[in-house]
């Protein structure tokens, strides 16, 4: 269940972001303050991109920014923040950035169940549109509320 | 045949990379066996086939196995066609 995993407590929109790294530290402080994770992980989330590149944006306009599980990640969770303006993660083709989807996962295996669920919503391409558009929480949590219902 | 989607850590890309690869496996009716894995294990995996971001690209290119990469994650058009393009080559 989608609204099981993102709840009012861990979406924000609207964000104002001005690079990439203010992006992922807004995301990341979601988890932290439902303390899903240490300080920490959100700067390993950010040295993951300047290590490995922002392969993160896993398709045009999202990212999904992590860290391992011994970087700080308490329990499982998400966090999603769409920002006022798109910025840029430095992906050839996937950029700019409106939607940033964090997650932390408790230990290697336990949170594919969440991962597996948000990848069904997001596979289709209507969903993640409505993501970037939408501005009212509100809305959004029916919306997937409405998504669950109907699967 | 086995396929490996890799990515930087192992547990986030490439498990949803790995994820859609199933569903374009399955509706191929292909008999692979699809896991996922971080870029530095990958090497040493066995795998027959790696998939991986197209960010991956430098990292694999000393790869012996193929490497497919693909810049959209969610497109299972994307990764279908580059599969099948893939096993056309290949000649199977």
């Amino acid at each position: 269940m989608i609204s099981e995993y993102l709840t009012k407590d861990n979406i924000r929109l609207g964000v104002e972001a001005k690079d990439w790294k203010e992006a992922i530290k807004k995301s990341g402080s979601i988890l932290e303050v439902n303390n899903l994770i240490e300080a920490e992980y959100i700067d390993a989330m950010i040295e993951m991109v300047k290590d490995k590149g922002a392969y993160i944006v896993i398709t045009p306009g999202l990212a999904l920014p992590h860290a391992r599980p011994e970087k700080g990640a308490k329990e499982n969770g998400l966090s999603l923040l769409t920002l006022k303006e798109p910025v840029k993660f430095g992906h050839s083709k996937n950029d700019p950035v409106k939607v940033v989807i964090s997650f932390c996962a408790a230990d290697d295996s336990t949170h594919t169940q969440m991962l597996s669920e948000l990848a069904e919503f997001l596979k289709v391409k209507e969903n993640v549109n409505y993501i970037k558009e939408v501005d009212s929480k509100e809305e959004l949590l029916s919306y997937f509320e409405n998504y669950d219902r109907g699967r | 045949m086995k396929i490996l989607t890799v990515c930087g850590a192992g547990q986030g890309s490439s498990l949803i990379l790995k994820m859609n690869v199933q569903d374009v496996v399955d509706e191929l009716g292909l008999d692979a066996e699809v896991d996922n894995g971080n870029i530095s294990t990958a090497k040493n995996s066995g795998a027959d086939l790696i998939l991986a971001g197209e960010f991956h690209e430098d990292a694999l290119e000393d790869f012996e196995v193929p490497v497919i990469t693909v810049s959209d994650f969610m497109d299972n058009e994307e990764i279908k066609s580059k599969i099948q393009n893939f096993l056309e080559e290949k000649g199977e």
